[in-house]
C-alpha cells in the first residue's frame, strides 16, 4: 500500500513538498476559522436569545427543538412550505432555461462561421462586464409596462434571452475542446445543425451543462437585489425575502427562530454542494481557464 | 482571424454560415432588449426628472450637480464603495493566492480540504448568512462575549464608524475559497519543466515563484481581480442586511443609496444619475486593470 502511494507521489507530484505536521496544523485552523460561524449557526438554530447573547459555548444548555417549528409557521399566513415552493418555482425554470439559451447560443459561436462573428462574440464578452445596476432601473419599468413586475417574469426572461454572457461563455469553451471533426463528419452525412447538436454535441456537453446549472442553480437561489425589487406580495416571496421578513416582523426579534429559519434556507445549497461537488471544483477550476 | 478575412474584402457567406445566426437569436434579442436598450435609456433617464408612471423631464446635468454639490450623502456614499472593493478585492485575491499556494503540495485528503474551504463560497450574497453575520458581531454578539470572557474590553464591530465596514468586507473575504479553487487549479497546471529548468539555472525559491509561478497564472490571476472588483463594488446585500447602511452612513454604498432613491422614493432620474456613476467606477477599476495587464499578465499564446 505504502509503496504504491510512494511511486504515485514519484511520478505525479516529484516536485511538490511533502507537507509536514505543522502544515497540517494550519490547514485545521483555517479550516476551523471558515467553518466555525457555521457550525455556531446550526447550535444557535436550538438556543434562545439567553443564550444566544450570554453564552460561548457552542452547546445548548436547553435545546428548543421548537425553533424549528414556529420558524416554519413563517409570517403574515404563509408557512416556508409555500416560500419554498415559491423558490423553487423561481429558480429552477430560471436555471433550466439559463441552460436552454446558453447552449444555443453557445453552439452558434463556436461552430459557424458567422457573419460579424468577431464583433458579435467581443459584444458578448462586454456584457459580462455590464453591471446589474446600470440596467435595472430601465428593465423595472419595462417589466412594469409589461405587468411583469410581482411575477417571476423578470428572472425567466433574461434567462431565456441569455443575459449572463458568463454561461455562454462557458460553454463556449467547452465546445472548443470537442473535436469538430465529429460534427463536421456528421454533417457531411447529411445531418442538419440541429440534430447533429441534438445528437452529437449534446451528449457530450453533459459536465458543462451540469456546472452551469448548478453556479445559475445557487446565484438565483441566493439573489436578493433582484427579488426586493420585482416580487412585492409576501404570497409570492422565495426564501430570501421570507428570511428576511421574519426578522422584520417582530417587534423582540427570536433569533433563534430567525437562525433556524436561515439555516434551513442554507441546507439545500450544502445538500445540493455535497452531491455535485465534483461538479462545483470542476466548473470552477475550468471556467477561467485559458483564453 | 476573422478580421484578416474580412479585410481580404467582402467574405461569401453560405447558406449555412446564415443559419448559424438562428443559434444566436435568444442572445440578439436578449441583447438589444435587456440590454443595450436599458443601458442607453438609463443614460437619458440621468439627465431627466422622471417618476414611475410620470412623463420625462429633461434636467440637464441638474442631477449629477444636486450629487456632487449637494446631496450630502452622495461623497460618503462613493468612498465606502470603493473603500470597500479595496478592502474586500485585494483581501479575498491574496488570501485565495496564499492559501492555494500553501496547499498546491504533496498533502492527503487534499480533496477534501478544498471542498470544506469552499463552502462559504455556496452563500456569496445570501440573506440568511448575512443575517448570521449581524448576530454574531452585534454588541452582545457572541465574539463579544468570547472577549468579555477573555477579560478583553467589547468592540462595538457594527456600531463603531471604523469598525463597521471592515467587519463586513470580512464576510466578503471569508468567501475567498471559490478563486482559490480556481488559482489552485491554476497552479496545478503551471508545467513542471519550467521548475525543473530553474533547478538547473539555480534560481531559488522566490525567484521560481515570482519568475515561474506568477505569470504563468497571470491570466487567471486577472480573471478573478476583474470579476471580483465588479461584483464588489455593486455589493449590496451584505451592507443592507448587516447594517442597512449605518451607523452613520458608514457603511451606505452606492448601491444602496441607488436602492432607496429608485425604489423606496422612484425618483428613477436620480437614481439612474447613481448608477452611471456606479458604472464609471467600474469603468476606471476595469480599465486600469486592463492596462496595467500590459506589465504582468502572461498569456501562453503570445
Amino acid at each position: 500500500m505504502r509503496k504504491i502511494e510512494k511511486k504515485k507521489q514519484i511520478s505525479d507530484e516529484d516536485l511538490k513538498q511533502k507537507a509536514s505536521v505543522l502544515d497540517y496544523i494550519i490547514i485545521v485552523v483555517i479550516g476551523v476559522i471558515l467553518l466555525y460561524p457555521l457550525v455556531w449557526m446550526f447550535f444557535a438554530t436550538f438556543k434562545d436569545n439567553s443564550e444566544i447573547f450570554g453564552s460561548v459555548s457552542l452547546w445548548p444548555k436547553v435545546w428548543h427543538p421548537e425553533n424549528y417549528i414556529d420558524g416554519w409557521k413563517g409570517s403574515a399566513g404563509f408557512t416556508y412550505t409555500k416560500f419554498f415552493l415559491n423558490t423553487f418555482i423561481l429558480v429552477i425554470p430560471t436555471t433550466l432555461l439559463t441552460l436552454v439559451s446558453s447552449t444555443l447560443v453557445a453552439y452558434g459561436f463556436a461552430r459557424f462561421n458567422l457573419p460579424h462573428k468577431k464583433l458579435l462574440f467581443t459584444l458578448l464578452l462586454a456584457m459580462m462586464m455590464l453591471p446589474n445596476t446600470v440596467v435595472i432601473i430601465p428593465r423595472y419599468l419595462l417589466y412594469n409596462k409589461f405587468q411583469w413586475v410581482d411575477s417571476y417574469m423578470p428572472f425567466y426572461a433574461p434567462a431565456i434571452l441569455c443575459c449572463n454572457s458568463f454561461f455562454p461563455y462557458m460553454i463556449i469553451q467547452f465546445l472548443r475542446g470537442i473535436p469538430r471533426d465529429l460534427d463536421e463528419s456528421a454533417y457531411i452525412d447529411g445531418c442538419s445543425s440541429w440534430t447533429t447538436l441534438w445528437k452529437i454535441i449534446l451528449p457530450l456537453m453533459k459536465p458543462a451543462l451540469f456546472s452551469a446549472g448548478l453556479f445559475q442553480f445557487l446565484w438565483t437561489y441566493n439573489d436578493y437585489f433582484n427579488s426586493l425589487i420585482f416580487i412585492n406580495s409576501v404570497k409570492k416571496y422565495p426564501i430570501s425575502l421570507a428570511v428576511r421578513l421574519s426578522l422584520d416582523s417582530e417587534s423582540v426579534v427570536q433569533w433563534g427562530k430567525v437562525m433556524a429559519m436561515s439555516f434551513v434556507a442554507v441546507v439545500p445549497l450544502m445538500i445540493l454542494f455535497f452531491a455535485a461537488q465534483k461538479y462545483f471544483v470542476e466548473g470552477i477550476a475550468t471556467s477561467g481557464m485559458k483564453n | 482571424m476573422a478580421g484578416a478575412k474580412a479585410a481580404v474584402k467582402k467574405q461569401h457567406y453560405s447558406k449555412r454560415d446564415y443559419k448559424g445566426l438562428l443559434y444566436l437569436l435568444p442572445w440578439l434579442v436578449g441583447f438589444a432588449v435587456l440590454q443595450l436598450y436599458p443601458f442607453i435609456t438609463s443614460f437619458i433617464y440621468s439627465f431627466n426628472d422622471y417618476t414611475v408612471g410620470g412623463t420625462l423631464n429633461f434636467v440637464g446635468l441638474a442631477n449629477y450637480k444636486e450629487l456632487f454639490t449637494h446631496d450630502r450623502e452622495f461623497w460618503n456614499s462613493l468612498k465606502v464603495t470603493i473603500l470597500f472593493a479595496l478592502y474586500t478585492v485585494p483581501g479575498k485575491v491574496i488570501l485565495a493566492l496564499l492559501v492555494a499556494i500553501f496547499l498546491n503540495r504533496n498533502i492527503r485528503g487534499i480533496n477534501l480540504i478544498r471542498t470544506l474551504y469552499y463552502i462559504p463560497s455556496l452563500f456569496g450574497g445570501s440573506v440568511a448568512i448575512a443575517l448570521l453575520w449581524r448576530l454574531m458581531f452585534m454588541d452582545n454578539g457572541v465574539f463579544n462575549t468570547m472577549m468579555t470572557k477573555l477579560g478583553l474590553p467589547n468592540v462595538s464591530f457594527l456600531g463603531d464608524t471604523k469598525l463597521a465596514l471592515p467587519t463586513i468586507c470580512m464576510l466578503e473575504i471569508w468567501q475567498f475559497g471559490s478563486s482559490m479553487v480556481m488559482l489552485l487549479a491554476a497552479l496545478k497546471n503551471v508545467p513542471k519543466e519550467l521548475y525543473e529548468a530553474a533547478d538547473i539555472d539555480g534560481g531559488g525559491k522566490f525567484a521560481k515563484f515570482w519568475h515561474i509561478t506568477i505569470p504563468q497564472i497571470s491570466p487567471i490571476l486577472f480573471f478573478t481581480l476583474l470579476n471580483q472588483t465588479i461584483q464588489e463594488i455593486q455589493n449590496f446585500t451584505s451592507p443592507y442586511t448587516i447594517t442597512g447602511g449605518g451607523p452613520l452612513k458608514a457603511t451606505n454604498v452606492l448601491g444602496i443609496m441607488l436602492y432607496k432613491q429608485g425604489f423606496s422614493y422612484f425618483k428613477m432620474g436620480y437614481a439612474s444619475a447613481i448608477s452611471w456613476i456606479e458604472f464609471v467606477i467600474i469603468l476606471v477599476f476595469t480599465l486600469v486593470l486592463f492596462g496595467s495587464s500590459k506589465f504582468w499578465v502572461h498569456y501562453a499564446d503570445e
